[in-house]
């Protein structure tokens, strides 16, 4: 795998070029547009792309987040500065919200996690908000379900993916058209790897929450998983709490967020990581190894 | 497209793979992963895990790409695929399409945005109809380089013979579909043969693995000539201090170049202008080639809106009402004559009625059937529409981007048809 250090990064051109395409694409199609924002590397990237796609004007999408309450604190601030810079409207709806109406069950015992109940704080917020097209980060080459995913992906009424009937996606033509009360997600970054955004982060020199460098904290270790402590959770008999040189691979809600062993404290030496690393980016998130087909399944309830 | 910036090694190849039910295409793909070490830890053990859980004797790799429910417990492959892989020296798309002739539309998606046709051939079984039909279909979406898999060689003795016989076979069936960039690798996916590394077993083979004819492979396809079209997606005006009067074109240039200084005209409207600025991001540039994501910049004020495209003068496209196309129908609902649907090109929308049905493929003898004037699901048939509108296009040999078109059903918003205008 050494020599991946060395692979060629011609190709972000045209990867950029088709995000940029895709995200011009929603702004032409839709009223109500919005960018999923987790604070994580990738909606980062996806907002500096759609910045690109309509210098000099605003870009016209709002930043949605859905925010679990179980987050990183140094993600919120980062959050916040984004949005004031470039001038863009930050929306922020609540999981305890959600919980607190009843609307959603809160997850207890020893693996709770809100990364599901976001599913339906986020489709309350479509509907109440009349958004349209919702743009996310996600990628193809995460999840073997995100691998059949459309660059456009229709939502029916009730937010649901049915993965058995999408619309056929040709050349660069998308097919925005629906009923009222339905709603597009949009993927621009679909055809891009973990390796393509890092390559793309250090070209483009866009700044990230320190979280994804190098930086000691106190962690634990549950099914080979490395997990971030917090004062909250509940840790089994056998689990210890230490501290230790990491960084995160994805930032989510923090129950969930895979921590790695790194001392990597640069765009080029986390590069340098991932072209030899031998664990998946989505291999440490604690919520995609309840089955085999978990994010298929959250996703036809409406995950992002 | 993926030729970028004078380079002519393409960085980023998208290829197609296609073949029967039970041709090992997944598992191909399983290989070239595995093989290239593309397969992570973490997917491995999901991989020896769900493997275990089907009783599979060994690792069934075909587990990797096959990821919906339905499909893994049915064994076979519904939808179009999307595997990224990387080596050192090009980073790979590659589109898994089901082979099933139920499923052609998915064929035809995945051929869409593909350079490459590989095409997959059970050696105990030879050359079958749907080879012809999957070659006919990649051919008919303009894909012009062909690579022909020839799978299981461990079930026919890794013999030599029966690799000559289906190549003969492929080589008069290509020649009559007019293809002429053909390779042939003798490969066994399951065992690994001439995927990554050369096989053990075949001395006999003095051609290049399946990995290293892909990675160096230049394939040119059609519809990428160098008439300069710019499609006009969305209009950028700022009205912030210091860009008062700017008004920027966002588009995807999907023809040759453009560069500052250029004489170009407008369409419809057919105004003439100049290019002044050409904008990469918040960069000048001074051109753009085909497949850059720009804004333009004109010297004089005119009026131009999404669905208009610009174009170099003298290099006006065709334009009309009535369109001849290739179609490949989609939808369960059949089409009929005079039907009338939305139809959608680049950046352009038109109410459109089908006017004649000229012909349908026979897609077991590949000839024109005049007889049948109905078109259903995974049919393809020549039909003449009429837009509400004028449109401006070429043809798809020409130019792929301005040459196709979808169909879109008024009353469910499916797209119903994918349409290539001759």
């Amino acid at each position: 795998m050494s020599d991946l250090l060395n692979i060629s990064d011609e190709h972000l051109r045209e990867l950029e070029d088709e995000a940029i395409f895709v995200m011009r694409e929603v702004a032409a199609q839709f009223d109500k547009k919005v960018i999923l924002f987790s604070g994580g590397k990738d909606s980062i990237t996806l907002t500096h792309i759609a910045r690109k796609a309509f210098w000099p004007a605003r870009m016209p999408f709002s930043l949605l987040h859905i925010d679990t309450g179980h987050n990183f604190g140094e993600t919120l601030e980062f959050r916040d500065a984004l949005a004031a810079g470039l001038g863009v409207e930050l929306i922020v709806k609540y999981v305890q919200d959600t919980i607190d109406q009843g609307s959603v069950v809160e997850e207890t015992g020893i693996n709770a996690s809100r990364n599901k109940a976001q599913s339906v704080t986020l489709l309350d917020a479509i509907e109440e908000l009349k958004i349209d097209a919702a743009v996310g980060g996600a990628r193809r080459d995460e999840e073997k379900a995100r691998a059949k995913e459309r660059f456009f992906s229709h939502r029916n009424e009730f937010g649901q993916w049915d993965p058995k009937s999408q619309r056929p996606e040709l050349w660069n033509i998308f097919n925005g058209h629906k009923n009222f009360g339905e709603h597009f997600r949009v993927f621009p970054l679909s055809n891009w790897t973990e390796l393509d955004i890092w390559q793309y982060i250090r070209n483009e020199k866009i700044k990230l929450p320190s979280l994804y460098y190098t930086h000691r904290r106190k962690i634990f270790r549950r099914n080979n998983v490395y997990l971030a402590w917090a004062p909250f959770m509940k840790l089994k008999h056998s689990e210890t709490v230490f501290e230790e040189d990491v960084r995160c691979r994805t930032i989510g809600d923090i129950t969930c967020t895979g921590i790695t062993i790194s001392k990597a404290s640069t765009a080029d030496e986390v590069i340098a990581e991932i072209a030899a690393t031998r664990i998946t980016e989505r291999g440490g998130r604690y919520d995609d190894m309840r089955s085999d087909t978990s994010m298929e399944d959250r996703k036809k309830e409406g995950y992002f | 497209m993926s030729v970028r910036r004078g380079s002519k090694h393409m960085s980023l190849l998208r290829f197609m793979t296609a073949g029967s039910v039970d041709d090992g295409k997944s598992t191909l793909i399983g290989r070239l992963l595995y093989d290239s070490k593309s397969i992570f830890e973490d997917q491995m053990e999901s991989l020896v895990e769900s493997s275990r859980r089907l009783g599979k004797e060994n690792l069934d790799l075909s587990l990797l790409t096959d990821g919906l429910r339905a499909e893994r417990e049915q064994g076979i492959t519904i939808d179009v695929a999307y595997r990224h892989f990387s080596t050192p020296s090009r980073k790979f798309i590659i589109a898994d399409t089901p082979g099933h002739i139920q499923y052609t539309r998915n064929m035809v998606t995945g051929a869409s945005t593909a350079d490459l046709a590989v095409i997959l051939i059970d050696a105990r079984n030879g050359m079958l109809e749907q080879t012809t039909r999957h070659s006919y279909i990649a051919a008919l979406l303009g894909i012009r380089h062909f690579v022909f898999c020839i799978n299981k060689m461990d079930l026919v003795d890794f013999s030599e013979e029966v690799f000559n016989g289906i190549r003969n076979d492929l080589n008069l069936m290509a020649g009559k579909l007019k293809i002429t960039n053909l390779h042939f690798i003798p490969i066994s996916a399951k065992y690994g043969d001439n995927v990554v590394l050369p096989s053990q077993n075949m001395d006999w083979y003095k051609g290049t693995t399946f990995l290293g004819l892909i990675e160096d492979i230049e394939p040119v396809r059609d519809g990428r000539s160098a008439e300069a079209r710019f499609p006009v997606q969305t209009v950028i005006r700022p009205y912030s201090n210091g860009w008062q009067d700017y008004r920027g074109y966002a588009g995807r240039v999907a023809g040759g170049s453009f560069h500052r200084g250029d004489d170009i005209i407008v369409l419809p409207s057919m105004m003439k202008s100049r290019i002044k600025e050409i904008y990469d991001g918040e960069k000048i540039a001074d051109s753009a080639l085909t497949g850059d994501s720009v804004s333009i910049t004109l010297e004089d004020p005119i009026d131009i809106s999404r669905g208009d495209m610009i174009v170099r003068s003298g290099m006006i496209p065709r334009s009309g009402k009535e369109l001849s196309l290739m179609i490949c129908w989609f939808n369960e609902k059949a089409l009929k004559t005079g039907g009338r649907y939305i139809v959608r090109g680049h950046a352009w929308e038109s109410a459109a009625v089908v006017k004649k049905i000229n012909y349908r493929m026979n897609m077991h003898s590949l000839e024109k059937d005049t007889t049948v004037l109905s078109t259903k699901m995974n049919d393809i048939s020549n039909v003449t529409i009429h837009t509400s509108r004028p449109v401006f296009y070429d043809s798809y040999a020409e130019n792929l981007t301005t040459g196709s078109l979808i169909f879109i059903d008024e009353g469910t918003n499916e797209t119903v048809a994918a349409g290539m205008i001759i």
